[in-house]
């Protein structure tokens, strides 16, 4: 479970989240807002990119100010841009890198590597030069990267936005088969209609907290 | 340069990398202390030879030396002024031999294994205050993000050209180094979030 304690969050005298308090522990649950709102702001801080001014962010008992080694083990980010994600010029480098960082031997590396591109249909990639990819196969290998860590929560900062239609279904499919808990933030409201919960924040609030037949035309009506 | 490596499974694509790089650099330091122009060339036959063995196409070959066809022609026309024919005929082939050697090594070397025998290198360093891990990373970074900058600088031309102004080069340099840093900024969170301690 992931905790928020009276979180708040601000850039020099310039608040950016105010005095959020919930527990995260559905399995799918999404984050839409309008654009500065202040939903990447709220992503970043579950898995310690960003630390709260004041308040408390804890992932399964372990603080993300002081424990955020921990933290980023359990809890897995994907960002919109894939190519700002994607940190080695080979697929198969790529996948490695996170893996190496949590300390895993060359078989565990060689072994899920192969998992991963097998369940996604891109064993043919895995040589493959990163940025001859097209944006779904990047977007992908984003994801895949992350997932190859173990993750038990994955949170996604606008994972689709950069993609044309055929790949935003192609991930909300990836996503929607994920084990891990995840949250997503998106402005696709079509993808998130059969989510178990979905946060609307408006000005660095948590404005509506609720279903998805409640949350979504709440915030239809407030972008309205 | 930088996506060179093609699969392959040939003697050389299995040689371990560090070996290789030093018989590079011993091969490379060899050519330069010899001077008669009939090893050169043996040397461009041998090295064209090595090709064969690693299963590269002549064509391959051939892509690696074609960029600087400039500079051979330059150097060449020079060297045969000032030198004579001969001497600018082996200064050449030496050029020539040199970029097909190294080319041949990266040609068969994945970059990761590279960086891996460097950082193992630099390990010996690591009394003087070098870092292997973070050099390593730093090549990464630089081989992987390289294609990555041009396409944004093409971007950005082409976003000058629709306003005529593809030949500033302050209209192209700002906007460029403006989302250079961006991106900077978001590898570098990118990084931290798969695990990287630094
Ligand atoms: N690193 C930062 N420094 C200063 N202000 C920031 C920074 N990151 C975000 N902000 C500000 O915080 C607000 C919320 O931004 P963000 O969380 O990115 O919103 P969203 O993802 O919903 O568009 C914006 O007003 C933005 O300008
Ligand atoms: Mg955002």
């Amino acid at each position: 479970m992931i905790d928020l304690k009276n979180v708040s969050l601000s850039f020099g005298d310039h608040p950016v989240l105010h005095n959020i308090s919930l527990s995260l522990s559905e399995r799918r649950i999404a984050v839409i807002g309008a654009n500065g709102s202040g939903k990447s702001s709220f992503a970043r801080l579950l898995n310690g990119l960003a630390l709260p001014t004041s308040g408390t962010v804890s992932v399964d008992g372990f603080d993300t100010k002081k424990q955020g080694k921990d933290v980023r083990g359990r809890v897995g980010f994907v960002f919109q841009n894939p190519d700002n994600q994607i940190v080695f010029p080979v697929v198969e480098e790529d996948l490695a890198f996170g893996m190496k960082n949590l300390g895993l031997d060359k078989a565990t590396i060689a072994t899920r590597t192969t998992e991963i591109l097998e369940r996604y249909d891109m064993q043919h990639l895995r040589e493959h030069p990163a940025h001859l990819l097209s944006g779904g196969q990047k977007q992908l290998l984003a994801i895949s990267g992350v997932l190859v860590m173990a993750p038990a929560y994955v949170v996604l900062d606008e994972p689709t936005t950069l993609l044309d239609l055929r790949n935003k279904r192609r991930i909300a499919r990836v996503l929607n088969a994920l084990d891990q808990t995840i949250i997503h933030v998106t402005h696709d409201l079509d993808q998130i209609a059969d989510y178990d919960r979905v946060i609307v924040i408006d000005e660095g609030r948590v404005a509506c907290d609720a279903t998805p037949a409640k949350a979504i035309p709440f915030y239809q009506e407030l972008m309205a | 340069m930088l996506d060179l490596y093609t699969p392959g499974t040939s003697m050389l694509h299995r040689m371990s990398p560090g070996p290789k790089m030093a018989a590079l650099a011993i091969a490379a330091t060899a050519l330069f202390l010899q001077e008669s122009l009939l090893v050169t060339a043996l040397a461009v036959v041998a090295i064209l030879a090595l090709y064969r063995v690693a299963n590269i196409p002549m064509k391959t070959a051939l892509a690696q030396i074609r960029p600087l066809m400039w500079i051979f022609v330059i150097f060449f026309a020079v060297q045969w002024y000032f030198s004579g024919l001969t001497l600018a005929a082996y200064v050449v082939l030496r050029l020539a031999a040199l970029i097909l050697l190294a080319s041949l090594v990266t040609l068969t070397t994945r970059a990761s294994d590279m960086i891996d025998s460097m950082t193992r290198a630099l390990r010996l360093f690591k009394p003087i205050g070098v870092n292997p891990d973070k050099v390593s990373l730093a090549i990464s970074l630089a081989l992987r993000f390289i294609p990555v900058l041009g396409r944004i600088a093409t971007e950005v031309r082409e976003a000058q050209k629709t306003r005529g102004l593809e030949r500033s080069i302050i209209a192209v340099a700002m906007p460029l180094a403006i989302r250079a840093i961006k991106m900077a900024d978001d590898v570098s969170d990118a990084i931290e979030s798969r695990g990287y301690r630094s």
